[in-house]
């Protein structure tokens, strides 16, 4: 092979005048955190109350969880950022539109919600399930000591699904991670944007994606020991998931 | 707004759209798909072979790949696969391979880790007893994966094999990024050649999503007739 | 205290689960419903706290109309209590926030009151130093306790029972019935499905006999157990007697 190896670089300075290579990256990274945290609010949000709209016995609520899933699972999660970033500002009144492109952060503020609600149906359909595996006489039992519906949801159904569900989600969350990397297209210069800019900058493309691959494995590791952790603090003495 | 919808930029650009975005599109989903499930298949059996070093060699590239976002793979091959070249063919420069195999090689080598984990656990749903019997009967190891084992358990993954397939249908769109011309990055060529984004995300959301909406839909089908045989 | 009038329940439109069942519980009346398993005795006693919604008839619970839609539902259902053939405790609720869930959010009694009564009930159970534990953490004879305490604690004017014994080994049986035993001795109004003929022949005050979705039988606990009238009734008795 003869691609000149230069690990030296990440403490050069960038052409950008913010430091070195190397904290280009890991302006990136936080950009990367900060998206993927930003969606994942709002997945668990959607996810939540869509997740729960499948699971009542109202056939118009199951319909409309149904159609919100479908809608969103059934598009590439590229074509959606573009569909809210180019589309959506054409397709609304004038003055909203222009507000819409105007505004500042756009790309964040498109990534976060575009991946956010991306996700939002990959939660609802694992917290849906959740709530389906657990026995029907807990929703009866509660039932029948007079909780209202959505009391049963708040104190009993949705405290248990969340925790059956926990796995899952620590690799939805990931997946939350992963897919802020598709915002590069709409300008979001997270850590694999700041890689890109990188190896154009400095003609060193594989120590620039080495460190970025390096930086998300640490993210992948950190995440998977916190949730070991918080499946073990929530754990409920005794109890045997499936059981 | 709607008013200035234009219909005939979409009629204009139809064969364009279908005839080379799409078909790259289709073509690429198989073909990663088809090698996809070999590499994949090959890595769920390393990880269950017994062999420890094997197994954890495989388990590695799994978790390696599924931590990293498809996009950055992509650059990564894209960069990578002419210096590949290079070192195989004993070339003296890195040589180019064309936007399509750099593409196909990076969603073979991406989609075998999401296969092989389908694949190992499709493996490890078949129930101990058809491999004792294979062996009862005299059939070795590689016998017995090939004709007991993996028949069944790709019979019985088949609809997460396709549900798959459906999510990797919808990723190949991220070759946009390396401006290669897919349904989207053809989709997305017109749009900005004729300055009508509006039209044409509209149109492909619309394409991906019925496209996708009848596969789900043939594999909800298909589920409940393998149920139903079971 | 619980009227049921021609009652009737489908399951889809050809499957008839109840058929023009009526019969009736008195204040301080102890009803033992029994039948072989898919005679519908289960269904009979959910519908009584609408658990299950019915298509004809009419049930009155304690003056009030159960299958009225203007019916408050969840208060009514706070005045029976229910016990399950799974228990059903909130596994990842301690025993005492289990008996107390219901009290705080559907009678409004404050959390000291409520952890007062029940440690009472607790401890009329004989489980008062298991307060802290978690259910998964307990026997399923003293999960089964529990249930009973928990529906306790909401000062039922009835109390259900739905084949509470038919998920216990053998050895936990009696302790849960011993329970019952008392219960029913004070003078509590109740209907209990079990093929336990031991205790309907000491508290019963009454036998149903059910089959194929019919009250076959009707009668008083001596006549019941003296002439059964019926041929199933009989066939039946013979059969959960022998061993």
């Amino acid at each position: 092979m003869n691609y000149h190896w230069n690990w030296q670089i990440f403490f050069e300075p960038n052409p950008t005048g913010s430091g070195t290579y190397l904290d280009m990256l890991l302006s990136g990274l936080a950009l990367t955190i900060k998206t993927a945290l930003t969606a994942w609010i709002i997945a668990l949000v959607f996810g939540s109350v869509v997740g729960v709209l499948r699971t009542l016995p109202s056939k118009v609520a199951g319909w409309i969880g149904f159609c919100y899933v479908e809608f969103f699972r059934n598009m590439p999660l590229l074509v959606q950022l573009f569909l809210w970033f180019f589309v959506l500002p054409e397709l609304l009144p004038r003055a909203a539109g222009l507000w819409l492109k105007q505004m500042p952060n756009a790309p964040f503020w498109t990534a976060s919600i575009g991946v956010g609600l991306f996700m939002s149906a990959r939660v609802a359909v694992q917290l849906a399930a959740g709530i389906a595996s657990l026995p029907r006489g807990q929703k009866q039992a509660a039932t029948a000591l007079g909780l209202t519906t959505a009391q049963t949801y708040r104190y009993v159904l949705l405290p248990m699904a969340y925790r059956i569900i926990l796995p899952p989600l620590t690799s939805e969350f990931l997946n939350t991670v992963k897919n802020t990397a598709v915002a590069i297209t709409i300008g979001l210069i997270e850590l694999t944007g700041q890689a890109r800019a990188m190896q154009e900058f400095s003609f060193q493309v594989f120590e620039a994606f080495t460190a970025a691959t390096i930086m998300y494995l640490l993210v992948n590791i950190v995440v998977v020991t916190g949730m070991r952790f918080l499946e073990r603090k929530v754990a409920i003495p005794g109890y045997i998931a499936g059981k | 707004m709607l008013g200035s919808f234009d219909f005939d930029v979409i009629r204009r650009s139809l064969p364009y759209l279908f005839v080379d975005g799409m078909t790259f599109t289709l073509t690429l989903t198989a073909l990663s798909a088809l090698g996809g499930l070999v590499f994949g298949t090959l890595i769920a059996l390393m990880r269950l072979s017994g062999f420890k070093l094997l197994g954890r060699i495989a388990g590695l590239y799994v978790d390696f790949m599924r931590s990293l976002p498809l996009v950055l793979v992509i650059f990564w091959f894209y960069f990578l696969v002419p210096y590949i070249g290079q070192w195989l063919t004993g070339a003296s420069r890195p040589i180019s391979v064309g936007a399509f195999a750099s593409s196909l090689i990076t969603f073979i080598m991406f989609e075998a880790a999401y296969f092989s984990e389908i694949m190992r656990a499709g493996i490890q749903s078949i129930s101990r007893g058809q491999p004792a019997a294979a062996s009862a009967l005299g059939l070795t190891y590689a016998q017995s994966m090939r004709y007991v084992v993996l028949p069944q358990a790709f019979r019985n993954m088949l609809p997460v094999l396709l549900t798959q397939t459906i999510v990797l249908f919808q990723d190949t769109s991220l070759v946009y990024v390396l401006s290669i011309p897919d349904f989207l990055g053809a989709a997305s060529k017109v749009a900005q050649r004729d300055g009508r984004l509006v039209e044409m995300y509209l149109f492909a959301a619309v394409v991906y999503f019925t496209i996708s909406c009848l596969a789900s839909f043939g594999v909800r089908r298909l589920q409940a007739r393998i149920a139903i045989v079971r | 205290m619980i009227e049921l009038r021609h009652v009737n329940k489908w399951y889809g439109p050809t499957f008839q689960v109840l058929k023009d069942c009526t019969t009736s519980v008195a204040k301080g009346e102890v009803v033992v419903v029994c039948g072989p398993s898919g005679s519908g005795k289960s269904t009979l006693i959910k519908c009584v706290n609408a658990l299950e919604p019915i298509q004809g008839g009419e049930i009155i619970l304690d003056g009030i109309k159960v299958n009225d839609p203007k019916t408050d539902l969840p208060k009514l259902r706070a005045r029976v209590g229910m016990v399950f053939q799974h228990f059903e405790l909130f596994p990842h609720l301690r025993i005492v926030d289990n008996l107390c869930l219901a009290q705080e959010k559907v009678l409004g009694r404050k959390h000291d009151e409520a952890v007062a009564k029940g440690m009472k009930l607790l401890d009329r159970v004989g489980l008062k130093e298991h307060a802290k534990k978690y259910p998964a953490e307990l026997s399923g004879g003293q999960q089964q306790r529990v249930a009973i305490a928990r529906a306790l604690a909401m000062d039922p004017v009835a109390m259900l029972f739905d084949e509470p014994t038919s998920a216990l080994d053998p050895e936990m049986i009696s302790e849960v019935l011993d329970v019952m035993v008392d219960l029913a001795r004070e003078g509590m109004t109740m209907m209990v499905v079990t093929h336990e003929m031991g205790f309907a022949s000491k508290v019963a005050h009454r036998v149903i006999f059910m089959d194929q979705g019919e009250i076959v039988e009707d009668a008083l606990k001596a006549d019941f157990f003296g002439k059964p009238r019926s041929d199933r009734a009989q066939k039946f008795l013979s059969k959960i007697l022998q061993h």
